[in-house]
């Protein structure tokens, strides 16, 4: 029992936000030690645990390409991608991005959406803008949860859609964890297939969710508004 | 036959060649130590060939990754040109923000720099300027990744010359991504009509530092794996689990599993760090091993079981606590509050998923 206190190092470590390599590695360590593994033993682990799980960082050798085409305009394209969802309502807004958000996850671009690079400048501007068109300034309460609401679709999106792509790090971890670990031979393109209908299932219960922020909108605006008449 | 290998050197030489370059960047705070871990970085891969085939011993590499972990650890990891910003020219709502939102992303980072991108890095006019000329032709090189990934994945396999298979058997995936990092180089080169790669090489560079030890942490976590297997912290749980678990019954060992992912990395904020320790639990030993599921999908499944609760937590910074900021949001948790009544749901659906399909 004494080698679940490597856990506890984990979530203590990740719980202090103390390095995260750091802490994993201090959590490899303990647990070797209290399960009984003499320091060498606990070397040739980490050695051999690396050795076999390299698959993991291929990522890095398409890193000098995405680079590149970020020098040429990547982002500033998607954005100019994502501006043209800007004729939609509000709802709309959120339920397409969050569409497109997880298309181009599936198919590794992961990093042309983010908080910074398209939530920030666009999705949840457009968001409060469409909002500001049908009904008038909107309640500061009502503003925040629009752009809340932005900043939640593409978290689903980039979640949900980034195991479907084959060469992410979370399917090449899986891979490698359980193949080094338990001698399996999976294939990366079965755990990204499995992941699918989790994927559609996300997208189906966010996207409703998005559109519904229009009900929600109309009903709260439209209290407002008697409110005001009663006043 | 083309190996896997190959890649493995070429990346160890390209950490090796960033390690030599930052070394003598006099724009980095911390040059030498950081140059010390891209090299050392570099070296492990191909001596780890030698591990796999058994002709060296572990323990020296083992050894290597404890002392690049301290390197970063204990924050003499640096990004360079942290003094120069070569975004100087009021380039703000760009380029400084997505490197301040990098920094948010791993805001645990000690010494990381002071926000200014590394190396060259176009000012976003000159990219808007850019973008507007070559249009969705960007999305070709970028798009060919997926293509010839898959491609190679799908029929890499039934490629036989000379009796032999043409990629490596059981890393064809691997190799097409590789392969695809590299030949959508050369597709760019087209694209943008440049005469070297000279540029690739220094934008990789760029977003290699700007990852900085991220970048190896997957790998990382990926040992830990390995050593809780080794040193039985599954079966620890695993004898646990069995004496509160009636034997046999599926059902509560799935949800088990799915909500324990989603708990752990509630805790922990990385759905990556909980996997490894659930899966020895739970996942391997009494799903797939006892109950004969299937691996692929367990695995698939649980890891996003761990997603649900990463919209959860406030752990999970980068992601809800960074865009509460950026978007000068008033509660720290309005974007977890959005995002809970689809996590609660989508777990459920996961626990189903995985149920149905699996077994």
């Amino acid at each position: 029992m004494l080698v679940l206190l490597g856990i506890l190092v984990v979530v203590v470590g990740f719980a202090l936000k103390l390095n995260p390599m750091l802490v994993v590695t201090v959590a490899g360590l303990v647990t070797g030690f209290l399960g009984g593994m003499t320091p060498l033993a606990v070397l040739n682990a980490f050695g051999t645990g690396f050795a076999g799980s390299r698959s993991v960082s291929i990522f890095l050798l398409v890193l000098p390409v995405i680079g590149l085409v970020e020098h040429f305009g990547l982002q500033q394209q998607a954005r100019r991608l994502v501006s043209k969802l800007a004729r939609l309502s509000t709802g709309g807004i959120l339920a397409g991005y969050l569409f497109l958000r997880q298309i181009l996850a599936a198919i590794g671009l992961m990093s042309i959406g983010g908080h910074a690079q398209t939530v920030r400048p666009l999705v949840a501007p457009m968001a409060e803008a469409a909002a500001v068109r049908k009904y008038g300034p909107l309640p500061d309460k009502v503003v925040q949860r629009i752009r809340a609401f932005a900043a939640s679709t593409d978290n689903v999106g980039a979640f949900f859609g980034e195991d479907i792509f084959v060469a992410v790090g979370a399917v090449l971890l899986i891979t490698s964890f359980v193949d080094t670990t338990y001698g399996f031979t999976l294939v990366p393109l079965q755990v990204a297939l499995w992941a699918i209908p989790t994927a559609v299932v996300a997208l189906l219960i966010h996207g409703t969710r998005s559109l519904l922020v229009d009900r929600t909108l109309r009903r709260e605006m439209a209290g407002l508004a008697t409110a005001e008449v009663t006043r | 036959m083309i190996s896997v290998e190959w890649f493995y050197w070429l990346m160890g030489l390209f950490w090796l060649g960033v390690g030599v370059l930052v070394a003598r960047d006099r724009t980095n705070p911390k040059r030498l130590t950081s140059g010390l871990f891209w090299a050392l970085l570099g070296l492990c891969f191909p001596y780890s060939s030698f591990v796999v085939t058994k002709t060296a011993p572990a323990w020296p590499l083992g050894l290597v990754i404890v002392v690049i972990a301290a390197l970063a650890g204990t924050g003499r990891l640096a990004k360079s040109g942290s003094a120069t910003a070569a975004t100087a020219d009021g380039d703000v709502e760009g380029a400084n923000l997505d490197r301040d939102a990098d920094r948010g992303d791993r805001g645990v980072r000690p010494g990381g720099g002071t926000g200014g991108s590394s190396v060259a890095l176009a000012p976003t006019r000159e990219r808007e300027a850019r973008a507007e000329k070559f249009g969705n032709r960007l999305f070709i090189p970028v798009l060919a990744i997926p293509v010839i990934t898959a491609l190679c994945a799908i029929a890499g396999p039934y490629v036989i010359i000379g009796g032999r298979p043409l990629l490596q058997k059981g890393s064809e995936t691997v190799i097409g991504l590789a392969a695809a990092g590299i030949i959508a180089i050369v597709i760019s080169m087209v694209v943008f009509k440049l005469r070297s790669p000279a540029l690739a090489l220094t934008e990789g560079r760029r977003l290699t530092e700007d990852l900085g030890w991220a970048l190896v942490l997957p790998q990382l976590l990926s040992v830990l794996g390995l050593v809780f297997a080794t040193a039985g912290v599954g079966t620890a749980i695993g004898s646990t689990v069995s004496a509160i678990l009636p034997k046999g019954s599926l059902l509560p060992a799935v949800i088990l599993y799915c909500v324990g992912m989603a708990v752990f990395t509630v805790i922990m904020g990385n759905a990556f760090a909980a996997f490894p320790v659930l899966t020895a639990a739970i996942g391997y030993p009494v799903l797939v091993a006892a109950m004969g599921g299937n691996p692929a999908a367990v695995f698939a499944i649980g890891m996003l079981s761990g997603y649900c609760g990463t919209l959860c937590t406030p752990m999970a910074a980068n992601f809800n606590i960074v865009p509460v900021a950026l978007l000068e949001l008033k509660s720290n948790y309005a974007v977890i509050r959005a995002q809970l009544p689809t996590a609660i749901p989508l777990l459920v659906a996961n626990i189903v998923i995985m149920y149905v399909v699996a077994f």
